[in-house]
């Protein structure tokens, strides 16, 4: 007992940057610039373009093994195998494409979306897996394998497009966005972090062997290969390691929490281009 | 004949006092994780259960089950008390979050 009194204790003594009331309403643009200004001003080495690489923007030694991983990416199975898929059709003669603007092809830099008919957020993972639902087919995991591998498909094609989230005049998407800023700052788990804990204040620091990415670009690689998990893994896989590392119970996948803190992050994201599928130790 | 009596009375009054005592021990085991459970209940409301609190309530179940209920009863406070922390912090965290956005 003694020990989580002093590590809630410690934990709460991390600076937070940028103290400001606490009654302030969300303003999408403002933050979007503040979040822009602290990476850009912290890391003023660091392209604003190169941020979607993660921790290879941050460590040198990093980005020669990556540079040398990708002459023989591990994402490169994932990515044929999405392709495949998304060439077979369902039962019902229809593929992935239809269900999608563009047939699916180089259409990931505008999710997640807003649906203001369905008032909510949807994910590419969800739209997938509502997509083979309308079509007679069983939904599949939303961290790994096949889901893994048609969103490591969809990223490939976009590679390079700038990511485009909007957020539309309604006050929902108003709501989603900022229930999705609140828990990207709070904090959870017996080890008292929240996501800015370790992808903005401590960018670039080192946790043990691993350099914590910034949190500006932090969705655009994914989904990625981490040699870490020895497979490919989601967004939603992401979120969900996160929360058991800080000894949080993590969410369902796609729980509402997790898809609006990734409108949130894509958001912050805008402008910046596509890069998964992506690597990672 | 007088030592048997005084032998069987022993064995009975020693059978008779570990049941007591067991039977105590599962009432205090019952007590203590239905207060753990109640807590975490809270916390799950909260979307913030901590993976630790749910090792400590497993713990207490094996334990129990096991009959020691000494470890039982310890695990399940350790639990509640954990759980009631995550409690807590969800409430705090709610009205300071925004103290950490960057601006």
């Amino acid at each position: 007992m003694l020990r989580i009194i002093v590590i809630l204790i410690a934990a709460s003594f991390v600076a937070a940057p940028g103290v400001a009331g606490a009654t302030d309403a969300a303003n999408p643009d403002a933050d979007f610039k503040a979040f822009r200004d602290y990476f850009t001003k912290r890391f003023p080495n660091v392209p604003l373009t190169d941020f979607v690489n993660g921790p290879y923007s941050m460590d040198s030694g990093l980005r020669k093994q990556w540079e040398a991983i990708e002459d023989f990416p591990p994402y490169d199975f994932a990515v044929d195998h999405g392709k495949e898929m998304f060439a077979t059709p369902f039962k019902n003669g229809k593929t992935y494409g239809d269900c999608f603007p563009n047939k699916g092809i180089g259409v990931r830099q505008n999710y997640p979306y807003f649906d203001v008919k369905a008032g909510e957020v949807v994910t590419l993972e969800l739209a997938l897996n509502r997509c083979r639902e309308a079509n007679g087919e069983t939904p599949f995991s939303y961290v790994k394998d096949e889901m893994a591998s048609l969103t490591a498909y969809m990223a490939f094609t976009s590679r390079g497009k700038a990511f485009d989230i909007k957020i539309p005049d309604d006050p929902r998407a108003l709501a989603a966005y900022e229930n999705g800023e609140r828990y990207f700052y709070t904090r959870r788990g017996q080890l008292n972090f929240s996501c800015a804990s370790c992808h903005v204040q401590s960018a670039g620091q080192h946790i043990r062997t691993e350099v914590l990415a910034p949190a500006l670009g932090i969705l655009n690689a994914m989904p990625i290969y981490r040699s870490e998990w020895g497979s490919m893994g989601t967004i939603s896989r992401r979120f969900v390691t996160c929360n058991s590392q800080v000894r949080g119970v993590p969410l369902e996948p796609q729980d509402e929490n997790y898809r609006d803190v990734e409108y949130f992050l894509s958001y912050m994201a805008n402008g910046l281009p596509v890069s998964g599928p992506g690597a990672r130790p | 004949m007088r030592l048997a009596f005084a032998t069987v009375g022993l064995l009975l009054f020693g059978i008779a006092s570990q049941t007591q005592a067991a039977s105590t021990t599962q009432a205090e085991f019952d007590a203590a994780v239905a207060a753990a459970n109640s807590a975490e209940k809270d916390a799950g409301v909260l979307k913030n259960r901590w993976t630790t609190t749910e090792q400590a309530l497993a713990s207490a179940k094996k334990a129990a089950a096991a009959g020691d209920f000494d470890t039982a009863v310890k695990e399940a406070q350790r639990a509640e008390a954990l759980a009631k922390a995550s409690i807590a912090q969800a409430k705090e965290q709610d009205a300071t979050w925004k103290a950490a956005v960057l601006r």
